[in-house]
């Protein structure tokens, strides 16, 4: 494969193609710009508009997808964005190799991912991200007839619900950790949001047969014959549900990783992670702007107006993006909302014992890693996080049990092929 | 179309990634641990490397990130 071949560059490139990335590239395009958008799955529409461009479900996403098309906008799909120079320059790699992609603006809106937290018996295969398993069953993943168990928190543990549900599902139980009084104070705040507020009535009407239990969380999990059992807690009581999956997530965790390997800076409170942005989602680096879920996980809308203030900045249509700062707004305090209903109790730091496994990748436990007092340590003396998944899933649940701060980021973003390295070795404006 | 799954043949359709194709020939899981634990998808969307298997001889795919297409090959650990 000759790179030189591949080498390709715009004025704008976007990082992900979910609403952020999606509005982000259109209001660039729109505005004048040569736009590259890129995103790592084989389909457009990041996680809420998975699937729309084979099987349209949403209005709204099919007349974003027109739109960006009608933009004249380039699309790599299939494509991981695994580093860059911060200053011009990204590497770029599919299955056939690797590439650089240069930009005069770049915009990251890598969206988030799962928040797993460890607990006995969560690296069975019957137990699956909550995301996750949306995600797979819009693709097709075999639920009809199935029996699911949804634990965790947050408003994707509906959206989960839901898709099983249509999919001919079972939901036998929802186990939301945060307390009734918690929950019950979110859906109060959703008068300011009636399109919200018409959503959550209309979803918990079409699931009035879920049990929807508040202030329960996950204890253990195991197989039992064809059953997977998964026991659920209150803190004073349990209860043990009999299903076929469990699907589980604690929330949302923002895709930092190329942000950081750029140099931008962040944030890492556990439920406040994102990407630090000025008023014009521009991060701390020059030309670099970040918007959706990756500034902070705050839910579809405030993405798509992000995406477009980002877009309309980045091509310099600095009054189109002001107008935008209103709605903004509205949306981030939604979002401010959500992580504030759905903190995270204490209580989930006690959830894992010494053999739970919480480096999935190289099978490190809770009981090898709880004497250490830095990720560095940790990964050094036990090889936590140095799998290929490069500490995306134990990082989290480390930060929350421990407050460990994430560990430098080492190129590349993501485990990229050998010839990616030597690429990234060349430097960012290597020949 | 039809892929195969460790040599069985299964239906499936556009829009449907090489994870779910796994899960389809009957699968929860794609392959085996350091310590040699069954492991399946847990992310499906290319974050945790769980849903690794070998596709048209290609090893350590991410199957939640790959689209199928009519004859893959798909190998899954045993
Ligand atoms: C697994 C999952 C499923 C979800 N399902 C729903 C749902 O059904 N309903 C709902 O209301 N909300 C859902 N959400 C919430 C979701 O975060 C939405 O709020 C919305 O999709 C966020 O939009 P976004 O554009 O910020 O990010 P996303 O939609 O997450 O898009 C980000 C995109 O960036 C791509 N990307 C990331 N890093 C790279 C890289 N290095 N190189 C190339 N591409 C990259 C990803 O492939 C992804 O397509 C889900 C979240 C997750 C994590
Ligand atoms: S399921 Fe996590 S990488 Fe595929």
């Amino acid at each position: 494969m000759s790179r030189q071949r591949r080498d390709e560059a715009y004025d704008v490139v976007v990082v992900g193609g979910g609403p952020a990335g999606v509005a982000a590239a259109t209001a660039a395009a729109e505005s004048g710009k040569r736009v590259g958008l890129i995103d790592e799955s084989p389909w457009l529409g990041g996680q809420i508009w998975r699937g729309e461009a084979e099987r349209p479900h949403s209005e709204k996403a099919r007349r974003w997808l027109k739109r960006l098309e009608a933009a004249g906008v380039t699309v790599r799909v299939g494509v991981s964005v695994v580093g860059g120079d911060g200053a011009g320059w990204l590497v770029a790699e599919d299955r056939r190799g690797a590439w650089r992609i240069g930009y005069e603006a770049l915009i990251l809106a890598t969206g988030a991912r799962d928040r797993f937290l460890p607990f006995p018996g969560w690296t069975a295969p019957h137990v699956m991200g909550v995301g996750g398993l949306q995600t797979l069953v819009k693709s097709g993943w075999p639920v009809a007839g199935k029996r699911v168990a949804i634990v965790g928190s947050g408003p994707l543990l509906w959206a989960l619900a839901e898709g099983v549900t249509a999919a001919g599902g079972v939901v036998v139980v929802l186990a939301e950790q945060a307390s009734w009084e918690s929950v019950r104070r979110f859906g109060a705040g959703l008068i300011r949001y009636p399109a919200k507020l018409v959503q959550a009535i209309g979803l918990r009407a079409r699931l009035a047969g879920v049990p929807y239990w508040c202030g329960w969380w996950p204890a253990v999990t195991r197989s039992e014959g064809d059953w997977a059992v998964v026991t659920v807690t209150d803190g004073t009581s349990r209860r043990e549900l009999k299903c076929d999956l469990v699907a589980f997530g604690f929330g949302l965790v923002p895709n930092l990783e190329l942000a950081r390997l750029l140099g931008c800076g962040t944030r890492d409170e556990p439920g406040w992670e994102g990407v630090e942005v000025g008023l014009d989602q521009e991060t701390g680096l020059s030309g670099v702007y970040a918007a959706g879920e990756a500034t902070g996980v705050k839910g579809a809308e405030a993405a798509l107006v992000e995406g477009r203030v980002a877009g309309y900045a980045a091509a310099g249509r600095r009054a189109e993006a002001e107008a935008l700062y209103g709605l903004r707004d509205r949306w981030r305090r939604f979002g401010a909302m959500l992580a504030q209903a759905f903190a995270l109790r204490a209580e989930l730091k006690t959830l894992a014992d010494d053999d739970t496994i919480v480096c999935r990748c190289e099978d490190v436990t809770y009981g090898r890693l709880r004497t250490w007092r830095t990720a560095r340590e940790a990964k050094l003396m036990t090889r936590c996080g140095m799998g290929p998944c490069q500490g995306r899933v134990c990082g989290a649940a480390c930060r929350f049990l421990w407050s460990w701060e994430p560990d430098r980021v080492r190129p590349p973003a993501t485990v990229a092929r050998l010839e990616t390295l030597m690429e990234l070795g060349t430097g960012g404006n290597g020949g | 179309m039809r892929v195969r799954v460790n040599g069985t043949e299964v239906e499936v359709s556009a829009g449907m990634v090489v994870a779910v194709a796994v899960a389809r020939a009957g699968r929860l899981w794609s392959r085996r641990s350091v310590i040699q634990e069954p492991r399946g998808p847990l992310c499906g969307i290319g974050v945790c490397y769980e849903c690794r298997v070998t596709i048209n001889g290609q090893a350590h795919q991410r199957g939640c990130l790959v689209a199928c297409q009519e004859g893959m090959e798909i190998e899954a650990d045993e």
